[in-house]
């Protein structure tokens, strides 16, 4: 696996592969970045101006060709308080200090810190976001007519069944343009993306963001930035991972995320909110035969130009073809495979995954959701490790063998020492250790320690079962206790 | 007469009663030789990375999951295992139809019964674009 020559990395599978997946991304990502922006509280042209500018900044300095970034959910959901509290400009500033803070994470080369957030806390991460996006979505719904329901029903059944018709246009730009012209059409007055702010007319402008510079405006604006560059390198580097998995190649996640913050700064100067990469988005793009960095430019070139070309039209997208896009979104974000299997997998991180989700829902923060489930998850970690189970069974009068289960390392030898028998009538004794891992030197004193116990009440002791890495680490202190000269 | 076989597999209990019936057509002719091949769709990679993290690691954990098809095929007939990227159904039509296969070895239904059931087999859709021979196990 290596990350290609720069021809490679721009055109993929092709100039051609590269241009049709960036269009059908494109479409695909114009309801997004309006749904996107109304659960966040601002104008759509604040989410658009996102999406353009985040794909075209990381189409040159990502570090994953082939993944798309924009506006998205996770990200929008952080920022419901900040505009509701203090308005767009401190949300562009948080913008520009989330990009500085992910510059920051890639250059001190940061992102294996993510290894030490399990598995169970990124399902629940996504299962959360999952169902945040869905109840942003029934908002819509409080107060609609019937129509609401019967536009929205109808959208969801275009964008699951449309696929069954044809693949190359995406279901959901479909579903909003057959809802639209019915609605257009009908004259029905449900509730438009025009009710909802302004859209752009022009190309997005460099724009230093109206705050005052003071320490209060950057105490104000730095927790949404921390958690808003956690939660986008987060999903970022998640999403890069299943790119690398589903193009069966590598990439670099220091220059990914640092990528991600030049976007996130770039954005937030050019009046846009800050974003992240994108996994349903980027699942589209390679699906659709893109692996380069061009099908991100063609992308945030196309959608930027739709806009400015169909404006009128994308005001009158009614609020329920959106709503059901955005359903779907939730439905394919849920890691659906964690409920169906939830019995299967450890207790532990079954609860360290539900206890994620709830704190999510319960305070709307994916940040504060991610820590609880990573404490939780070190507080099991600890209790579990450092448990030592010893069984014996008696083979006969003469004989009595000791199966050892779990980690030896300093904080489990003291319990370690002292599950065995030493005034034992047997002759011999066997500790068998093929479930147990040695980690340091008091786990090798620790079974010196029982070894010499047991010969002082003239037992003799076989060891059996030392892993590889276990008995080496033996070897090497007695070797280190030679050297000594003991 | 089925020198070359191709048996698609992804480890359920379907794919090792179709490596079982490859098994039986390999034995009709001298040195045959079984293609397994597992295809990862998009919905799977990413429940996979969610699940498992590092891709060295997911490589492992793949191949893990074949062992059940590999036991039925071990010491009887030389294989190989694949694990491509791609939608199940069209990637094995042209993986099929590209390498001269004399007989493609499908189990009716896979791991993902859900999908199955919104979109249509793909054991059906291999049966009717494959150029070969196709057997269906039930």
């Amino acid at each position: 696996m290596k990350t290609g020559t720069l021809k490679q990395q721009w055109l993929g599978n092709g100039v051609k592969a590269e241009v049709l997946a960036g269009i059908v991304v494109a479409l695909a990502l114009i309801p997004e970045a309006i749904a996107f922006s109304i659960i966040a509280g601002v104008d759509p042209q604040v989410g658009l101006y996102a999406a353009f500018c985040i794909a075209v900044v990381i189409a040159f300095v990502g570090g994953r060709p082939g993944m798309i970034s924009g506006a998205t959910g996770a990200m929008a959901l952080l920022m419901v308080t900040l505009v509701a509290n203090e308005g767009l400009e401190y949300l562009l500033a948080a913008t520009v200090l989330t990009g500085i803070l992910q510059v920051l994470f890639g250059v001190f080369k940061l992102s294996s810190v993510m290894k030490f957030v399990p598995r169970s806390v990124l399902v629940g991460f996504v299962n959360a976001l999952a169902i945040l996006i869905f109840m942003a979505q029934l908002d819509h719904f409080e107060g609609a007519g019937w129509q609401m329901y019967a536009f929205t029903a109808a959208a969801l059944f275009i964008i699951y069944l449309f696929p069954k018709v044809s693949k190359s246009v995406p279901s959901t730009l479909v579903a909003i343009v057959v809802i639209t012209g019915v609605v257009i059409f009908t004259g029905s007055g449900v509730s438009t993306v025009g009710d909802m702010g302004a859209l752009p007319d022009t190309l997005p402008m460099f724009l230093i963001p109206e705050i005052p510079l003071t320490f209060e405006t950057l105490a104000i604006i730095f927790p949404y930035a921390l958690s808003l560059a956690m939660v986008g390198l987060l999903e970022s580097l998640l999403t890069a991972t299943i790119v690398d998995d589903m193009t069966q190649s590598d990439s670099d996640k220091d220059k990914e995320s640092r990528g991600q913050g030049y976007a996130n700064v770039a954005t937030g100067f050019f009046g846009g909110m800050a974003g992240c990469a994108m996994i349903g988005q980027s699942v589209i793009n390679v699906k659709s035969g893109a692996a380069g960095r061009l099908s991100s430019l063609v992308a945030g070139t196309v959608l930027m130009g739709m806009i400015l070309l169909l404006g009128d039209l994308v005001v009158q997208i009614p609020l329920a073809a959106l709503a059901g896009v955005m359903i779907m979104v939730s439905i394919s974000t849920f890691d659906w495979n964690s409920v169906f299997t939830i019995h299967k997998v450890p207790k532990t991180d079954a609860a360290v995954m539900v206890v994620t989700v709830s704190t999510v829902v319960i305070t709307h923060d994916l940040s504060i959701g991610v820590l609880a489930g990573v404490i939780l998850s070190a507080i099991f970690f600890a209790a579990k490790i450092s448990k030592v189970k010893v069984t014996n069974i008696a083979e006969d009068t003469a004989k009595r063998h000791y199966e050892v289960d779990g980690q030896l390392f300093f904080a489990s030898v003291t319990d370690f020492i002292k599950s065995f028998k030493y005034d034992d009538t047997v002759e011999e004794v066997t500790i068998d250790l093929n479930k147990a891992h040695l980690w340091d030197d008091s786990a090798v004193d620790a079974l010196e320690r029982v070894k010499t116990k047991f010969e002082q009440n003239d037992i003799t002791v076989h060891v059996v079962g030392l892993n590889k890495e276990s008995s080496e680490l033996v070897e090497r202190a007695a070797a280190a206790m030679k050297a000594g000269g003991h | 007469m089925y020198k070359k076989i191709l048996l698609a597999a992804d480890g359920s209990d379907h794919s090792i009663r179709a490596a079982e019936h490859a098994l039986a057509l390999a034995n009709i002719t001298a040195n045959s030789h079984i293609d397994i091949v597992n295809i990862i769709d998009s919905e799977t990679a990413k429940t996979e990375v969610l699940k498992f993290g590092e891709s060295h690691m997911l490589d492992d954990k793949r191949r893990e999951k074949l062992h059940g098809v590999e036991d039925v095929l071990k010491s009887e007939v030389s294989y190989e295992v694949h694990i491509v990227h791609g939608e199940p159904g069209p990637t094995l039509v042209k993986r099929a139809n590209e390498n001269d296969y004399d007989v493609v070895v499908v189990g009716s239904r896979g791991l993902n019964n859900l999908q199955s059931m919104v979109l249509g087999s793909v054991s059906h859709k291999v049966a009717k674009r494959v150029n070969c021979p196709v057997m269906i196990i039930k």
